[in-house]
């Protein structure tokens, strides 16, 4: 040891700050999270269905959402759009971006899932009237859900460590607000070791409550 | 009553059905027979319209189902269809299988739903069983499941195809009583089978195709017991041979 010492007190003056970046980071998340799912939903089922307009259009966006570094992404939003006059705000930007990157794997995810489930399934539903999206609605996504469960929510956290590149557009999220605490006290470990401690808090949690939602849902 | 009229049906270059004409009559049990390959599936999706056909025109009550006009949803609550593979949406209870489309199609309260699935499972004898999923029912439990489900879109005709051959010999006899049953009741059905002695027994008249035609169409009596194209007397030949090994194989 050659004589770091840990000052935990500036960490807490600086608490009330860090928590309403972590509420920042929370509803980036969730909110991306929802977005993304939404978008995915039925990109997925164009993939699987291997050609027309809709599929070449999701395939495109998987491919650059996956094989794109992802600050690039962000910097796409904010700075690229800047350049046609377009100004977002860098919340948007890291809303946008995040769900696009999201909706990016999600689709690939769901695709996965949903070759997992028999074609039968959908003639089934159909024979008794169901339309289309009504049979993917009760029918499909339900057990497609069930097989895809834990890389859909490890997607939705990954979604929100990406989130913490607001930093670098000025968003005041979890790491926004720690770089801001830390660069006023420069007791950089203190606060990021917090901060790192409050994403995994925050990870678990949604990895818990998405658990639980299973559950009830599964009854298993 | 369903008129099919010239219907042709190909996949790519392969053409199953070659210009079939076919009327089915209200109350009737019309069997179709024939080998491996010949359509018989494939008529059936196309008379519900799961399949596009390529030629000709299938009518249910004087409604075209291909006619792009059609609604098809509302065209396929009149005609309950039953898989060889059962189907049950496994992610749902049995009560849930058989309510889920009274509710979605339908549009009935999920009360009103629950109470008819639960009407549908009695009669089909598998009132005990609403609240297990499909994993834990047997192949002809589930079975009975699939044909609840379509009964309770309360349909004109039911269509059925195979629906014992995934089953274990000890479990057909239940699904053919619950078919039985409907029939007596007077339900419309077309029958796709490899049970030549149901055909017989049940049947109010047997069609027998042939490389997408029908080749012979007559009563369960005529077609059956005294086949008069060459075709029809060789597949029911080779099928009795079948039936008889299986049987021997069952003893042994
Ligand atoms: N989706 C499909 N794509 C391509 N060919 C198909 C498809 N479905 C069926 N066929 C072909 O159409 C022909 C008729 O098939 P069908 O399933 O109707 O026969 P079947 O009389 O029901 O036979 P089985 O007694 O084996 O069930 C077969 O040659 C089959 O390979
Ligand atoms: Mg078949």
């Amino acid at each position: 040891m050659n004589g770091y010492h840990f000052y935990w007190s500036t960490v807490w003056q600086s608490f009330p700050l860090m928590l309403a970046g972590a509420w920042v980071t929370i509803q980036i998340t969730f909110l991306a999270f929802i977005i993304g799912t939404v978008i995915a939903m039925p990109m997925a089922v164009a993939r699987q269905k291997g050609e027309g307009w809709a599929y070449r259009v999701s395939t495109s966006w998987v491919e650059l959402a996956r094989n794109t570094p992802a600050v690039f992404q962000l910097f796409v939003f904010y700075f690229g759009l800047g350049a046609f006059h377009i100004n977002i705000p860098s919340y948007a930007a890291v809303l946008i971006s995040v769900s696009f990157n999201n909706a990016g794997y999600m689709t690939e995810i769901f695709r996965g899932g949903l070759s997992a489930i028999p074609r039968q399934q959908m003639s089934a539903a159909r024979s008794l009237g169901m339309t289309s999206p009504q049979s993917f609605m009760h029918v499909i996504f339900p057990q497609m859900f069930k097989v895809i469960f834990l890389a859909y929510i490890t997607q939705g956290i990954w979604g929100m460590l990406n989130s913490s590149l607001g930093m670098l557009v000025g968003l005041q999220d979890l790491t926004g607000a720690t770089q801001y605490a830390q660069s006023v006290s420069f007791r950089t470990f203190e606060f990021f070791i917090v901060a790192a401690g409050m994403y995994y808090l925050i990870a678990k949690g949604l990895q818990f409550s998405a658990l639980i939602a299973f559950r009830l849902m599964y009854r298993s | 009553m369903i008129e099919i009229r010239s219907v042709r049906k190909t996949f790519g270059p392969l053409e199953v059905l070659k210009g079939i004409s076919l009327d089915v009559n209200k109350g009737e049990l019309l069997c179709l027979i024939g080998a491996s390959g010949s359509g018989k599936s494939t008529l059936l999706q196309c008379i519900n319209g799961l399949e596009p056909i390529q030629g000709g025109e299938i009518i249910v009550d004087g409604v075209s189902v291909h006619d792009p006009k059609t609604n098809i949803n509302t065209l396929r609550r009149k005609l309950g269809i039953v898989f060889q593979q059962y189907n049950a949406f496994p992610h749902l209870t049995a009560l849930e299988n058989v309510a889920l489309a009274p509710r979605v199609v339908a549009k009935r309260s999920r009360s009103d739903a629950r109470a008819l699935a639960q009407k549908h499972l009695d009669h089909v004898g598998l009132g005990a069983k609403a609240g297990s999923l499909p994993s834990k029912l047997s192949g002809g439990q589930q079975q009975r499941l699939a044909i609840a489900r379509a009964l309770a879109m309360e349909p004109t005709y039911m269509l059925f195809d195979e629906v014992t051959s995934a089953l274990d010999p000890e479990l057909v006899g239940e699904v053919l009583e619950t078919m039985r049953l409907l029939k007596a009741e007077g339900m419309t059905m077309v029958v796709v089978t490899h049970d030549i002695s149901f055909a017989r027994e049940s049947a109010d008249r047997v069609a027998f195709l042939h490389q997408g035609e029908v080749c012979e169409i007559g009563t369960a009596a005529e077609v059956i017991d005294r086949p008069q194209q060459p075709q029809t007397q060789k597949f029911l030949r080779r099928e009795r041979q079948a039936s008889l090994d299986m049987l021997e194989r069952t003893v042994a």
